[in-house]
């Protein structure tokens, strides 16, 4: 259905072309561009593959196969952005003995350009967080944690925005309630705010303001929540807010074969995907852009 | 005349122009995405070795390999949680150091002794074989990271752990306290530290943050009327016990004695 929606999009534009008797084609104005996105989450700690014998993940994940694997696609695609959705943090003695160091140090040298904060970055306390700072080369984004009166505020932003071969790319963090999953002396000064909110005022800056082509959200709310219906979980988000593109989701370990096309408040469609965690899958979805203006409507065809 | 032609002719032109321009320059800031392509990717089977990223992390895997499988104390006997109705001995094990180093601590701090020690059947995560003893065996039983708390609890409150332990049937860790039931499973006496329970006495009670918290329904714990935290990881505290000791001290006196 989509994709026929597309295809009349096309039809017309290129009539209206015609019809106008314009000749844009002889500016070479007429581009397409693709932009990959790649993201992982709750990888936590897994540096090393899992062994050959493990009875659920045989020889799955580890930064190495990680590492090869983006190589191979960035060899293919010249245009990616490499995207984590938090608790890269605590699962192995690799947390224990080195706080982080090791896995932040290993996302700079893979390329990410930009994580949330998931639960367990705590785990060390807030300070323990702070400490690692220092190894990490991408940015840190939340835009519901209000760091102000703690030591992570000058190592967090709300949104940031990536050019990419001329597209611009919002990416905005959201991180879940600490409260009751967090002991407090943890997370100290650090405020929760509500998530629907900061992402309304997100969307109005990156889309309103910023006229981002394309918005993300790095979620760390988790998939959703059975048995707590009224708990904002990235389903929910994606339902009460808009202007969101992608949600790249973690927290509830979630194994999605494919990303989940849910609606928006405006009914268009949003792209939810997670990848389970322990870093053995991930997540790939590439964008197809084009500036032909004379498109007015909003269709778009979605290959899951 | 004519002039006056090419002026509007000019114009004309210079508008469609200008238009045109308005256009490329509304075309070359937006962008519009027409079409998504998602999939998730497993990562196996990438048989090509990436050498230099295997040796940044090389040396922090073997330091953390020969830390973790250093040997430490020796085990006489395989500590196992599935064998024991009403107790087992890693779980006599367990409560017996949780209650004994914590108390060292406890002592110090607030100048008061521990009473009795208890954690959940569900949070020993693997046996301890007969034979060497490591900081991964410690990794290995407790891989969480859960501190040691203090709770001072009233008696009537202490009489409500008792009710659990009936109603749950499991082996949980416990220390410090002797409980004697008849055949019916009715309870006969309650002894903490070789003295019969008292309701209004204050007793206190070691356990995990996790129980504290109310984990595994141990709801009885809100009841406290003071709270210490420790601020001692539970699995820092088996490494240091195993670090300060030969062979590991196995007790075998039962807890719940069903007569």
């Amino acid at each position: 259905m989509k994709r026929r929606d597309f295809l009349k999009n096309t039809l017309a534009s290129s009539t209206l072309v015609g019809l106008g008797g314009l000749s844009l084609s002889s500016f070479d104005t007429l581009k397409t561009k693709k932009l990959t996105i790649l993201h992982t989450n709750d990888v936590h700690s897994h540096i090393d593959a899992f062994p050959v014998n493990h009875p659920k993940y045989p020889g799955m994940g580890g930064v190495v196969q990680r590492a090869k694997l983006i190589e191979q696609i960035k060899k293919e695609n010249s245009n990616v952005l490499l995207l984590d959705a938090g608790d890269s943090f605590q699962g192995t003695p690799y947390y224990n003995y080195y706080g982080g160091e090791l896995e932040f140090k290993l996302m700079s040298k893979l390329g990410y350009e930009a994580t949330t904060i998931g639960n367990h970055e705590f785990d060390n306390g807030i300070d323990g967080l702070a400490s690692q700072m220092q190894h990490a080369k991408f940015q840190i984004l939340s835009a519901n944690y209000d760091f102000k009166n703690t030591i992570m505020h000058p190592f967090v932003k709300p949104y940031q925005i990536f050019m990419k071969d001329g597209i611009k790319v919002g990416v905005f963090g959201l991180g879940v309630e600490l409260a009751g999953l967090v002991d407090k002396k943890m997370y100290k000064e650090t405020v929760y705010l509500d998530p629907v909110e900061t992402s309304t005022e997100m969307v109005r800056i990156l889309k309103k303001v910023e006229k981002c082509d394309l918005v993300i959200c790095l979620s760390h709310l988790g998939y959703s929540y059975n048995n707590e219906p009224n708990k904002i979980c990235d389903l929910k988000l994606a339902e009460l807010t808009q202007d969101i593109d992608l949600i790249i989701g973690g927290h509830t370990h979630t194994f999605i074969d494919k990303p989940v096309i849910a609606k928006n408040a405006i009914d268009k469609e949003v792209l939810i995907n997670q990848v389970g965690c322990f870093g053995i899958n991930l997540g790939r979805v590439d964008f197809y852009f084009d500036n032909d203006s004379s498109i007015v409507a909003n269709g778009k065809s979605i290959l899951v | 005349m004519r002039n006056l032609k090419n002026k509007i002719n000019f114009i004309k032109h210079l508008t469609v122009f200008t238009f045109l321009f308005l256009l490329l320059l509304g075309c070359k800031t937006s962008y519009h995405n027409y079409k998504v392509e998602g999939k998730q990717i497993p990562i196996v089977n990438l048989q090509e070795d990436h050498s230099t990223l295997d040796a940044f992390i090389a040396p922090y895997r073997s330091h953390i390999n020969k830390d973790l499988d250093s040997i430490l104390a020796y085990c006489p006997e395989t500590l196992d949680k599935s064998k024991g109705e009403w107790q087992t001995n890693i779980g006599n094990f367990m409560a017996d150091v949780c209650m004994k180093e914590s108390n060292i601590i406890f002592e110090k701090r607030y100048g008061k002794s521990i009473d009795i020690c208890i954690l959940n059947h569900g949070g020993i995560r693997s046996i301890i074989p007969k034979g060497n003893v490591t900081t991964r065996t410690a990794f290995e039983v407790m891989p969480f990271e859960n501190n040691m708390v203090v709770l001072a609890l009233k008696g009537k409150t202490v009489r409500e752990i008792v009710n659990y332990l009936l109603v749950e049937k499991k082996p949980h860790p416990l220390s410090g306290m002797e409980l004697i039931l008849d055949k019916q499973l009715q309870i006969k006496s309650i002894s903490i530290q070789n003295q019969l329970l008292e309701d209004d006495k204050t007793y206190y009670v070691a356990t995990s943050d996790y129980l504290a918290n109310g984990g595994d329904n141990m709801v009885f714990f809100k009841e406290n009327i003071r709270f210490f935290d420790l601020e001692y990881k539970i699995r820092n505290l088996l490494i240091d016990y195993f670090k300060k000791v030969d062979t590991l001290e196995i007790s075998t006196k039962p807890r719940i004695i069903v007569e």
